[in-house]
């Protein structure tokens, strides 16, 4: 039995201008999600895809306008309040509203009362104050006020109030936005840690790729109200563009093409340094850009055929596509307009300048 | 009673946040402090029978006792209709730090959500009135300890509707920009029309007549009849009666209003 199961759910809003028709805004246009117990998934979108308003409807913040959805074993719509018991949501900490926390309130005190709020006793409550901030790395920060508090640590409060009264599901709203990356991190090695010692299932929407690619099993990729693809960050990637085989010889890369090109692996051979990209900086012709199925899988053979051609390698290397290639395929659209990361040095993330790059002469 | 227990723990939360900060408490308190003290005197010497008016049937001479029978009520409700009125701004900035999210995605009765808070404005404004009344006391206000309960009793009602309409207006608005403007655009002609200050019966009669489709006008007139000792009149039920249907109209209105869900 999955976890969260939704069959054509949507959403429509009707806004209406002075003077003008009502009009309808199809944020969400039905849509069918399955989540497996204990799975880490993720919601990819850019902006005003419908993440969102996809995260309030199976959160009950939002009735939808069509479909249906059982979510930890209770009917979205019969029993939202039974939703709401089974469920912990921790919203979004930027933009209009913010994650959840009072600031004149104390570390602790926050708990308490959401443990209050889902009628755990006090003893009980306590108990779990005191579990939660050893668990989320807040050990000695109960008596500070909320204010007082970096932009980690309250994340990390607003998480541990999610999780106080220990639902088998919890959904996270851009749980890392506006974190510096190592808190950011951290706070991923937090979310694998609910899965992995407490067998939450976490549902997180997300603006950035990095962050569904390292902590997700399954990634939703929503776009327009529609989801446009889904499946794991591997088989999202694999479907879209495969790998990227990037090697130099000493010698024949006229005759290495040719080869290469022959093997049924290879999808698409392209000599880089001719020229023919711009990127000629090298200069010295002897380098291959590979687009592989399974790459890794692969090597051993495009070795081979290589080394028994007598052609001499000086190095090779395999990367995977990103998932960016994978949301730009699908949606015409990058996340990274979107995301900060785009503005971080290019060598902060070496492998994703470099497809950045062959991205653009392979299209 | 699960709606009991979480009203209380809504309750206890706005409650241990109010501690925090008691000044604000006192500082509400200063504006009615200080129509007592530089207001209140210049009642004291209007000509007997001025304020006792058309209202009730003559508590003789003019002086302190009569000004400050008089003025005392009209203070508690002026107090009573900015203090509740005004409670919308924190629910709004409570709407933005996700508190309100958060909460509506528990268990917790989304009503409870309001009635917490509606709950501690009330112990909060009947504190305030209490003190409002000793300082009263100490400026030369006599008056009996049933007619003070009696004011409480009219103060509560008042703040249980309009605070419930406060915080429903304040989170169907979401802006302190626009809900402070509208808030004054209400409450002072309401205040105006009630005869806080002197009574409505000096006016002309177009404005008499306005002055009776405010609600106030009944409850504050029931408040200064009590201060002179008199329960059971037609001034008094009218009063009271006035201020049950308000404080009933206004908590359905706020709390349908609240449990809307785009809230």
């Amino acid at each position: 039995m999955p976890i969260i199961e939704a069959k054509g759910l949507a959403r429509t809003f009707t806004s209406r201008k002075r003077g003008g028709r009502p009009n309808a805004v199809h944020a969400v246009r039905g849509i069918d999600i399955t989540v497996a117990d204990g799975e880490i998934v993720g919601f990819l979108g850019p902006n005003g895809a419908g993440k969102t308003t996809t995260l309030r409807m199976l959160t009950t913040l939002l009735t939808p306008t069509a479909g249906t959805a059982t979510i930890a074993g209770a009917d979205l719509l019969r029993d939202p309040v039974g939703v709401r018991r089974r469920t912990g949501y921790v919203p979004q900490a930027i933009g209009q509203t913010q994650g959840g926390t009072d600031n004149q309130c104390k570390v602790t005190e926050e708990l308490l009362d959401q443990a209050a709020l889902y009628r755990i006793g006090k003893d009980e409550a306590r108990a779990r104050a005191e579990l939660l901030i050893g668990q989320l790395d807040l050990g000695g920060l109960g008596d500070r006020l909320v204010k007082t508090l970096s932009g980690g640590q309250r994340r990390r409060l607003e998480i541990a109030l999610g999780l106080v009264h220990r639902p088998p599901l919890v959904f996270l709203d851009e749980p890392s936005t506006g974190l510096d990356p190592q808190s950011r991190s951290n706070l991923w090695g937090h979310i694998r840690g609910l899965r992995d010692g407490l067998g939450t299932t976490v549902f997180l929407t997300t603006h950035y790729l990095e962050e569904a690619d390292a902590l997700c099993d399954r990634v939703f990729i929503i776009d327009h109200g529609v989801i446009v693809a889904d499946g794991t960050p591997d088989e999202l990637k694999r479907r879209i563009s495969g790998d990227v085989v990037s090697l130099r010889v000493n010698g024949d890369a006229g005759k290495a093409r040719e080869l290469l090109a022959r093997q049924p692996v290879v999808r698409d051979v392209a000599a880089t340094g001719d020229g023919e990209s711009g990127d000629n900086r090298d200069g010295d012709g002897g380098a291959l850009r590979l687009t592989v199925f399974h790459g890794a899988e692969a090597l051993p053979s495009l070795l081979r055929v290589l080394d028994d051609a007598g052609i001499t390698m000086t190095s090779i290397n395999l990367s995977r596509p990103t998932l960016d290639d994978v949301f730009l395929t699908m949606t015409g659209r990058s996340l990274r307009d979107d995301s900060p990361s785009a503005a971080q040095p290019a060598d902060a993330h070496p492998a994703e300048a470099q497809l950045a790059e062959n991205g653009s002469d392979r299209g | 009673m699960t709606f009991i227990d979480d009203t209380l723990t809504v309750f206890r939360r706005q409650w241990r946040l109010s501690m925090r900060n008691p000044a604000w408490v006192l500082i509400a308190l200063m504006q009615p402090v200080l129509y007592l003290a530089l207001f209140g005197p210049l009642l004291t010497r209007l000509p007997a029978g001025v304020l006792s008016g058309g209202a009730s049937a003559g508590t003789g001479g003019g002086g302190t006792a009569a000004a400050y029978k008089f003025f005392v009520p009209g203070l508690l409700i002026q107090l009573g209709l900015f203090g509740s009125t005004f409670v919308g701004f924190a629910i709004i900035s409570d709407w933005r730090s996700g508190v309100i999210e958060r909460f509506r995605v528990t268990p917790v009765s989304r009503l409870a959500i309001m009635a917490g808070r509606v709950l501690r404005d009330v112990v909060v404004l009947v504190v305030q009135a209490v003190i409002l009344v000793l300082v009263g006391t100490a400026f030369g206000l006599r008056a009996p300890v049933t007619a003070v309960l009696v004011s409480l009793g009219f103060i509560v009602l008042v703040a249980l509707g309009l605070a419930s309409v406060s915080y429903a207006t304040a989170l169907a608005l979401k802006s302190e920009d626009a809900f402070a403007p509208l808030v004054n655009s209400v409450v002072v002609p309401l205040m105006l029309l009630s005869g806080i200050m002197l009574p409505m019966t000096l006016g002309p009669g177009w404005l008499q007549g306005i002055a009776r489709v405010s609600p106030f006008r009944y409850i504050i007139d029931a408040m200064r009849e009590a201060f002179t000792g008199t329960y059971g009149g037609t001034i008094m039920l009218e009063g009271v009666a006035v201020a049950v249907g308000l404080a009933i109209a206004c908590m359905w209105l706020g709390s349908r209003a609240f449990l809307r869900e785009n809230t």
